[in-house]
């Protein structure tokens, strides 16, 4: 089971291929869309690659509620254990 | 009616990956059709096409270039040289107003290769796996959107869409545009990059391309006895143009004038052109009476010329009604033997090069004539021909699977660069 840090890292790599932020802007208090001008259709996406990269399942209506990078990762996080 | 000129002009194509590179290499006889090196090509029936001669994706940056196609790629790239040419800015450089400002951005085929890779992944990876991205990658109008975007075009972004016709509908229909006073100025031309396996086996399927495998520099051979079929080519070729007033009152640089524009249906067949070359002929008359020109006042053609052994010789017949006793005063010459057949940006790539050969004078040869298609009634050029001293003007004809005929016609009139 990864570490919340490591969970991190993987999915600021995931923010960093979809929709090209900086790796290190992507830190557990920020905003998909609003700090990190993440729009829906990228979002989308991110969640997709989350779920082959991370070996989780994230079902639409879960992820709508998946507003900061800490809510994503907290969410891999309950779902990997 | 308002007169309408050129004022900017941008290029990606098998010979160059701006508006420049591409005139030299069609002025110094180049050819950009090459043996494809993809995997996929070596078991195909036709293994050569004209690429575009620069990878788009090395323009574009990574994270925009993956949400847009390929077709849409080429589209931004000439787009936005054509309106850096034309002395224009974007965002807060930007001051032509959005609400006077269309895009006309034609596409042959769409977004067939994002269409595609995607249903390999879905295929593959499962339908999770689908780009949320697929729809506005793969749709016809995606390029002229992302286009218009760019430029914030408020006063309309439209994609005709009529197969090797487009992208000269495309230019007819800014020109109605501006001359219907709904925009001052508008980026117009087209776009294509079907380059992949399933339209190239379709085409040969329908004995539509060439097979010379082994020499593909001179497959492309428009009016040669040896010529069997068009080569597939891709890029985009887009213009900035402009009511004269327009372009007057910010001291734009103009290469000339969009004179008129010519359109008609074969109503023949779906595929084949009608044989009498009525609707081609109608589709050029309809251009001279549109520029309120005659056919003596024509002294250049740039023929769809796509070599294949049909269409070559109906075009030459219709050209020759068309422009009657005065074609022997018409140098014709054919660059899709250098470009390829760029498809939906065929028109504007052709008006683009008609006019060039105004501006400098000078009428790109046609390559590879080994053997003149005897009795062509037609002035054919081989090498660069040189254009006479004064006023001149040309035509430009693109035709469509469909029946499609679209005829532009250009002047130097109003010229300053």
């Amino acid at each position: 089971m990864a570490s919340t840090e490591e969970i991190r890292t993987e999915l600021a790599a995931i923010v960093n291929e979809v929709a090209g932020v900086a790796v290190e802007d992507v830190q557990l208090d920020k905003s998909f869309a609003d700090d990190l001008d993440v729009d829906s259709l990228s979002m989308v996406e991110i969640i997709y690659a989350a779920e082959e990269k991370l070996g989780v399942s994230i079902p639409d209506e879960d992820a709508k509620n998946l507003k900061t990078v800490g809510d994503a990762v907290a969410f891999i996080e309950r779902a990997q254990a | 009616m308002s007169t309408v000129v050129i004022t900017g002009f941008g290029a990606i194509t098998p010979l160059g990956g701006d508006a420049p590179t591409t005139w030299e290499g069609l002025l110094a006889g180049r050819s950009g059709v090459h043996t494809l090196k993809q995997d996929w090509a070596a078991d195909m029936p036709v293994r050569f096409a004209a690429e575009s001669a620069v990878d788009p994706e090395t323009i574009i940056d990574r994270v925009e270039a993956r949400r847009l196609d390929r077709s849409a790629l080429f589209a931004l790239i000439a787009g936005l040289e054509a309106w850096a040419d034309a002395g224009l800015g974007l965002d807060a450089d930007n001051t032509i107003d959005p609400e006077r400002l269309a895009v006309v951005c034609a596409s042959g085929i769409g977004g067939m290769q994002s269409l595609l890779g995607q249903w390999d992944i879905m295929n593959d990876k499962g339908g999770r796996r689908v780009s949320p991205f697929a729809i506005p990658m793969l749709m016809a109008n995606a390029p002229a959107a992302n286009l218009g975007l760019k430029v914030k075009a408020k006063a309309g972004v439209h994609t005709p869409v009529s197969a090797c016709a487009s992208s000269n509908e495309a230019i007819a229909q800014g020109l109605d545009m501006l001359r219907l006073g709904r925009a001052d100025i508008a980026i117009v031309g087209g776009t294509e990059a079907v380059i992949h396996p399933l339209p190239i086996q379709a085409f040969a399927n329908m004995q539509a391309l060439s097979r010379r495998n082994d020499s593909p520099e001179t497959a492309s051979r428009p009016w040669d006895t040896g010529r069997d079929g068009f080569v597939l080519g891709e890029g985009a070729s887009l213009m900035v143009i402009e009511t004269l007033e327009h372009a007057t009152a910010r001291g734009a640089k103009i290469y000339g004038t969009l004179a008129g524009a010519g359109i008609s249906a074969d109503a023949h067949d779906i595929v084949q052109p009608d044989p009498t070359g009525h609707g081609q002929k109608s589709a050029m008359l309809r251009a001279l009476a549109d520029a309120g020109l005659t056919p003596r006042d024509i002294v250049h053609v740039n023929a769809h010329a796509t070599s294949t052994p049909q269409g070559d010789v109906t075009e030459a017949g219709s050209i020759r009604q068309a422009l009657g006793d005065d074609t022997s005063h018409v140098v014709v010459t054919g660059t899709k033997s250098m470009t390829g057949h760029l498809l939906g940006g065929a028109g504007a790539l052709e008006t683009f090069a008609t006019m060039m050969a105004l501006v400098d004078r000078k009428v790109p040869g046609t390559i590879n004539i080994e053997n003149l298609e005897p009795d062509l009634g037609i002035d054919i050029a081989t090498t660069v021909r040189t254009l006479p001293e004064g006023p001149l003007a040309a035509l430009n004809n693109s035709f469509g699977f469909g029946g499609h005929n679209v005829a532009v016609a250009v002047t130097n009139a109003h010229q300053t660069r």
